[in-house]
């Protein structure tokens, strides 16, 4: 995914320690002359230190550990292609369902509800996402729901003067329902395609932050039965295990239907994702590496896991 | 998965008899337990490697305690080493020989830096102080709004300058006018990035240069993963760091980063934030730290919120009344009201040992207390005395105390069951035992 935003070059100079130590631990593990234990040791040291947490690690090396047997691999290198694979296709699995969701709907605004903890990079996910539709010659919306934290709803507007995009607001401690809701009216008034809804962060154990959320979700439906369309997730790619928690939680409160993998362009893998696929099945639809409106891209499987195991560290 | 690490180190130990000393098979056997533990709380591998390996030298061969089972021993020994890296007492914030104060913070971008700074203005500004906040975050878009809006729900001053500004400039001035002010502190809120780069390093230092900050205070967001020791080291090992804010802990996040900083650092943990309101800013308990990390709950916090929503006098019959276990259906009336004045049900179960996993099983609408509801309104059908003595209740009381709350006599009689149930649980709370078969408690 470096290479798809160019910013490998980048990033090189500063990552050239760490590259090397990382090459010669990926060649010890690949020159390994059996399959020992520590062989083992050293795959799931890598899952759990790119956060993919324990539970889902014991599972993924257990799998690759029978295929590899059954298979008679006998060689390192082998067994760690069978782990990318299996990764491959356990992050791909949920693809076929909701790929139509990263494009707007013909019929009407394509309703785009944005949730996720404090600083998980909600506002500027969604200038990204509002960039990327634009890319794609829709019309977009946006509506400014974080009326807790000071100075969203600016951050919001900036965003929105800079790429040119509609921001619907109230004042600072407004009714997030009901600007979420103008901002759909005011969408269909200027045949916007795309509504996305910004909401304040919070953190999934707050009941009374989560019903906030419901009543978003159900204030956008009177509008238009099928809104909100694509619930998204915004994940911090630098989120430990607590992310399998937060994804639970604001799926069972307004039902997720894909993650936003932000940030995912520091020293952190983002492999806590891992764990939400396998456990929730709960897809990634787009990452967001850098601070600019077009760092962001759809979310690819195979990228995701060589990056994994790639020496960005 | 290791709410009930001590449960399941029990379970280890369940075959070994008391033989009196722990043998090094046994004690790695409990061990992975641990280790595991660790990793679900995100404490670094490398640091959990070597963390239960200093357990371990500990371990081997050390005299059971008769009163501890060996599981418990290896709890106690893994939470004392844990309290011994995360700090002895909370340490008090560095003071400038001669004011202003300059307190700078650093931290990857959505860590909780301006709200945090917001927060230390409040704290340092109720010890009496006069306090200055610099606007010094310029890249971020509408940062500066965002500061000057908090400093006016304050009342605190703020100093800010356009952001075709720099931020060394901005925080050079800002010091300077703290000066002329006369205040005592100023709090440098400074520009994060995605990730370390030389950019933001590169900016920190000048500021450090131009201010020469007495504290130079790293926040860390509590769900950090595994990353979280590289930025923190690479802050530290480039501008030098004098120590820790750890936000976001009023999540349910084991915030295992912790760990690993100050094991990898020796920073010390200097304050923890605990929710989005100013004064959610709390002195730093290293051992409430280390039972949360192990996933033991927080009885000595869940005690103080109960402090907050009730006064003082209650909340030490509270105390003294789970202690010894001695409530009758009063108290738990008063304590579903006070539950529900405290927060969220989620949250509070997860302070309570054991509890935190059953917290996790419910449905939002089970937390979120319709039955609950029911429950309070089967007892204010009773007399004062029944609820004193619930002994009393015989097949026609409940029967009119079915009619009085809109229930039925089964509801009745499950809501007595659970209170029996209740009134056990206390008393292994009171004995140190793990409780268990809970679920049904809040269904």
């Amino acid at each position: 995914m470096f290479n798809l935003l160019g910013r490998r070059d980048k990033l090189k100079a500063g990552l050239k320690r760490s590259r090397e130590s990382w090459f010669a631990r990926i060649a010890q593990i690949v020159q390994r002359p059996r399959l020992d234990e520590a062989l083992w040791e050293e795959m799931e040291e890598l899952l759990i230190s790119a956060d993919v947490g324990v539970a889902t690690t014991a599972r993924l090396i257990e799998k690759v550990r029978k295929e590899a047997a059954a298979q008679g691999l006998r060689d390192a290198s082998s067994v760690v292609e069978l782990l990318k694979e299996e990764m491959v296709s356990l992050l791909s699995v949920v693809d076929a369902g909701v790929r139509p969701g990263l494009s707007p709907t013909p019929g009407g605004p394509f309703v785009i509800l944005t949730i996720g903890v404090n600083g998980a990079g909600k506002t500027t996910s969604i200038a990204k996402l509002a960039h990327y539709y634009q890319e794609q010659g829709s019309r977009v919306v946006l509506a400014a729901s974080d009326t807790f934290r000071a100075g969203a709803i600016e951050q919001l507007q900036v965003w929105g003067q800079r790429l040119g995009v509609e921001v619907i607001a109230h004042g600072p401690g407004g009714d997030p329902a009901a600007i979420a809701y103008d901002a759909l009216e005011a969408a269909r008034a200027r045949g916007a395609e795309v509504v996305i809804v910004d909401t304040a962060g919070r953190l999934h154990t707050k009941l009374n932050l989560m019903e906030e959320m419901k009543k978003i979700a159900r204030v956008l439906s009177r509008l238009d039965p099928q809104a909100p369309h694509q619930v998204l997730l915004v994940l911090d790619a630098t989120t430990g295990q607590n992310g399998l928690a937060q994804a639970r939680s604001f799926s069972q409160a307004v039902g997720c239907t894909g993650v936003f993998l932000a940030k995912l362009d520091g020293t952190a893998k983002g492999g806590i994702v891992v764990a939400i696929v396998q456990e929730l099945g709960l897809p990634v639809l787009f990452i967001g590496t850098g601070e600019k409106a077009e760092d962001m891209a759809p979310f690819e499987p195979q990228e995701f896991v060589d990056d994994l195991f790639s020496p960005v560290s | 998965m290791f709410e009930a690490l001590s449960e399941k180190l029990t379970a280890v130990f369940s075959r070994l008899t008391a033989r009196g000393r722990l043998t090094e098979s046994e004690v790695d056997e409990g061990l992975r337990e641990v280790r595991l533990a660790l990793l679900e709380a995100d404490v670094n591998f490398k640091v959990a490697r070597d963390f239960v390996q200093r357990v371990r030298e500990r371990a081997v061969g050390s005299q059971v305690m008769e009163s501890i089972s060996p599981g418990q021993q290896i709890v106690k020994i893994v939470h004392e080493e844990m309290t011994a890296i995360l700090g002895g007492e909370s340490p008090k914030l560095a003071n400038a020989a001669r004011p202003p104060t300059v307190l700078m913070l650093v931290g990857l971008q959505g860590s909780g830096k301006t709200t945090t700074a917001a927060k230390l203005a409040l704290h340092l500004r109720r010890g009496g102080q006069r306090v200055l906040l610099v606007a010094g975050d310029l890249r971020r878009p509408a940062a500066v709004e965002q500061i000057e809006t908090l400093g006016r729900q304050l009342d605190v001053p703020v100093y800010s300058e356009g952001i075709d500004s720099s931020a060394v400039q901005v925080c050079r001035q800002g010091v300077q006018k703290a000066r002329d002010i006369g205040a005592a502190w100023v709090i440098l809120d400074t520009g994060g990035r995605l990730h370390i780069d030389e950019d933001m390093m590169g900016e920190l230092e000048e500021v450090k240069k131009a201010t020469s900050p007495s504290e130079l205070l790293l926040v860390v967001d509590a769900m950090t993963g595994q990353d979280a020791v590289v930025s923190a080291q690479s802050f530290h090992e480039r501008i030098g760091l004098t120590g820790l804010i750890m936000t976001k802990l009023d999540g349910d996040a084991r915030g295992g980063a912790a760990l690993s900083i100050t094991q990898v650092t020796g920073l010390p943990i200097k304050f923890i934030g605990t929710g989005e309101r100013a004064e959610a800013l709390e002195t730093f308990h290293p051992d409430r730290l280390a039972s949360r990390i192990l996933g033991m709950g927080d009885i000595l916090t869940l005690v103080e919120r109960a402090q907050e929503s009730m006064d003082q006098q209650r909340a030490k019959e509270l105390e003294r009344k789970i202690r010894k276990a001695t409530f009758d259906l009063e108290d738990f009336l008063e304590q579903l009201h006070q539950v529900r004045r405290m927060g969220p049900m989620s949250q509070v179960l997860g302070m309570i040992p054991g509890f935190s996993s059953i917290a996790r099983r419910l449905s939002p609408e089970e937390l979120e207390g319709e039955h609950l509801k029911k429950l309070e309104a089967i007892v204010y059908s009773m007399t004062p005395k029944e609820r004193r003595n619930p002994d009393i209740l015989n097949g026609s009381r409940r029967r009119r105390i079915a009619r009085g709350s809109g229930t039925t006599p089964q509801d009745v009689n499950q809501l007595l069951s659970q209170f029996r149930q209740m009134q056990k649980l206390m008393k292994q709370f009171s004995s140190g035992k793990p409780p268990r078969g809970l679920m049904g408690m809040f269904r």
